[in-house]
């Protein structure tokens, strides 16, 4: 369980985080939604103790993430975030072989291994195993980051917009594959979206966030709703029922 | 020569092999090294002993120092170059374009007018805190700029550089030490003799040192927050890695003088053939290091026979073509 105790966040006299009070389950997928600048990301990081919170406090399992010892939050909690440009010649292998690093240290042995290869056929990417980062196409870097954090093999797994540079059929494979993590593995999975819909259909729980406070904490049936949709989005929004699943029609 | 690199691991890149290759390809060159000169180095002067002893005189007192000066020099300098450019985050990096060479020869230069009665040892750390100081405030500075376009980096650091420099040549210019200054970040091992070269081996063992933490620098490669998710402390690899750097420059001023641009295109180079983990790259850093700087000192010795090319213009030279064969080459393959 992730309790997250009155945290906000200040930069000089900007407020990211306004006095946020949340708790995420032991499993499940949760989703983060909310227009631009609601501080979605910030408190993503505040959770996974990459950035400070001005007040607040986070505890994951009871472990307060400011005090307790990085490496040992670092088997309970995975975190990739969404600036993964980068420029290094690593193998998928070896960037997923990192993720067990916690584990590990730099002596992997044949239980890591083998985590690693479970988490490159997880995510379909034996193929591309040897192949450097930079000779992968934006897709395929995404899904080895991916591999990466399962591989690090925590309970919880933040994601802060891993649907980015995906095209349609990737966006949903990974919408996929995470809700089959979480139902498999029992995960807690906790991602930022942009689209409302990937939410909708996937989420166990969506928490609705605008202008760094969480506004609304609930299901697809409370949230995708056009008068709530409106009071977050400032945008009229279209909510249909397709094939059980509550579809918000933002392109029109 | 592949350079798009094979699958990681298979091939000669990965493979024990090809270091032993290499390693043997360092020991030919060194004993060229030795054996290259205006005096005689033949076999049978060294035998001669007695009155004509001088030839194992000349071996044991000018020429071994010599080639394990370039041998250590190479190898730190490929090392600290690559680990600056992981730290960093960018590929153009390294002591001297960073102002962390320069930093470290106003140190000397401080320690010459204030204290020159330190011993070498200590002016040299002195340097080394000078040198760890500059490259630290260009770090933050670095981290700063919104724009964190590859190419401004060195750029930035270049002109720092500069500045620091320009104190440094400020007062060496008042206190007549010009010419001093000159030969600290000019590399040249023609003046390399037995008992001023010996600080190198403290580079050459920190570079070997580095290969314990070789993970880690990686990971920092890799950024803060990927660092902290593995539950690693950044700031301790950083700190590690700068300290290695700023010692194996000042060592480097201290002794036969820093190379321009040779680390930078040694790391790069490697980085191309055979990626960007550590654990694999730095021991080919560090050979292809020693060898390549021995193979420009013997081609600045032998072009001109018997005068000398300084190795700096050698390295200058090759090393440019060699990159730029190298860039070309990739950006058509990736087209």
């Amino acid at each position: 369980m992730i309790e997250i105790a009155g945290v906000s966040k200040t930069y000089e006299d900007e407020t990211v985080l306004d006095d946020v009070s949340l708790v995420l389950p032991e499993s499940g997928i949760t989703a983060i939604v909310g227009p631009n600048g609601a501080g979605k990301s910030t408190l993503l990081s505040i959770i996974a103790r990459l950035i400070t919170p001005s007040a607040g406090a986070v505890r994951v399992d009871g472990l307060d993430v400011q005090k307790t010892k990085s490496d040992v939050l670092a088997k309970r909690l995975a975190i990739l975030r969404q600036v993964n440009h980068v420029g290094m010649r690593l193998t998928v292998e070896e960037l997923v072989t990192f993720g067990r690093f916690p584990h590990c240290g730099s002596r992997p042995t044949a239980e890591d291994e083998r985590h690693v290869r479970e988490a490159i056929a997880y995510l379909g990417l034996e193929a591309l195993s040897g192949r450097f980062l930079d000779e992968l196409s934006g897709g395929q870097r995404q899904r080895a980051f991916v591999a990466m954090v399962l591989a690090q093999d925590t309970n919880y797994v933040l994601l802060d917009e891993p649907l980015n540079s995906l095209d349609m059929k990737h966006a949903a494979a990974m919408m996929k594959l995470l809700r089959r993590a979480a139902d498999t593995f029992g995960k807690s999975i906790v991602v930022v979206v942009h689209d409302i819909n990937f939410a909708s259909i996937y989420a166990d729980r969506i928490v609705a966030m605008r202008d760094g406070r969480v506004v609304l904490e609930g299901t697809s049936d409370t949230f995708m709703r056009e008068a709530v949709l409106r009071d977050i989005y400032d945008t009229h929004i279209d909510v249909r029922e397709v094939d059980g699943h509550r579809l918000g029609l933002h392109y029109l | 020569m592949a350079v798009r690199a094979l699958p990681a691991g298979s091939g000669i890149w990965g493979s024990a092999a090809g270091l032993i290759l290499a390693a043997g390809l360092v020991l030919v060159l060194a004993a060229a090294s030795i054996f290259i000169g205006v005096a005689d180095m033949s076999v049978g002067a060294l035998m001669e002993g007695g009155e004509n002893g001088r030839a194992l005189q000349l071996l044991f007192v000018s020429r071994i120092p010599r080639t394990l000066a370039i041998v250590l020099s190479g190898m730190s300098m490929g090392v600290a170059a690559i680990i600056m450019q992981m730290l960093f985050r960018n590929r153009f990096v390294e002591p001297t374009t960073t102002g962390t060479v320069e930093a470290a020869s106003l140190g000397l230069l401080a320690t010459a007018l204030l204290a020159p009665a330190l011993p070498i040892f200590s002016k040299m750390l002195v340097a080394a805190l000078f040198a760890l100081a500059a490259t630290f405030l260009f770090l933050r500075f670095v981290a700063k700029i919104p724009s964190s376009a590859s190419l401004i980096v060195p750029l930035l650091g270049l002109m720092f550089g500069g500045v620091i420099n320009a104190v440094t040549t400020f007062l060496a210019y008042r206190y007549d030490l010009l010419q001093s200054l000159a030969a600290w970040t000019n590399g040249d091992f023609s003046s390399v003799l037995r008992g001023r070269y010996e600080l190198l081996w403290i580079a050459g063992l920190l570079a070997a040192l580095s290969y314990l933490a070789a993970d880690r620098f990686t990971v920092a490669g890799l950024g803060e927050a990927f660092t902290r998710n593995l539950g690693l402390n950044y700031g301790r690899i950083l700190a590690f890695g700068l300290c290695i750097v700023s010692l194996v420059a000042a060592a480097a001023v201290v002794t036969a003088g820093a190379v321009p641009f040779f680390g930078l295109i040694v790391a790069n180079v490697v980085r191309m053939m055979v990626g960007d983990n550590l654990r694999r790259a730095l021991p080919w850093v560090a050979l292809s290091g020693a060898a390549f700087l021995l193979a420009c000192d013997i081609a600045g010795r032998t072009l001109r026979f018997p005068y000398e090319i300084p190795v700096g213009t050698v390295v200058g030279v090759l090393g440019s073509a060699i990159f730029l064969y190298l860039l070309l080459r990739r950006r058509a393959r990736f087209g």
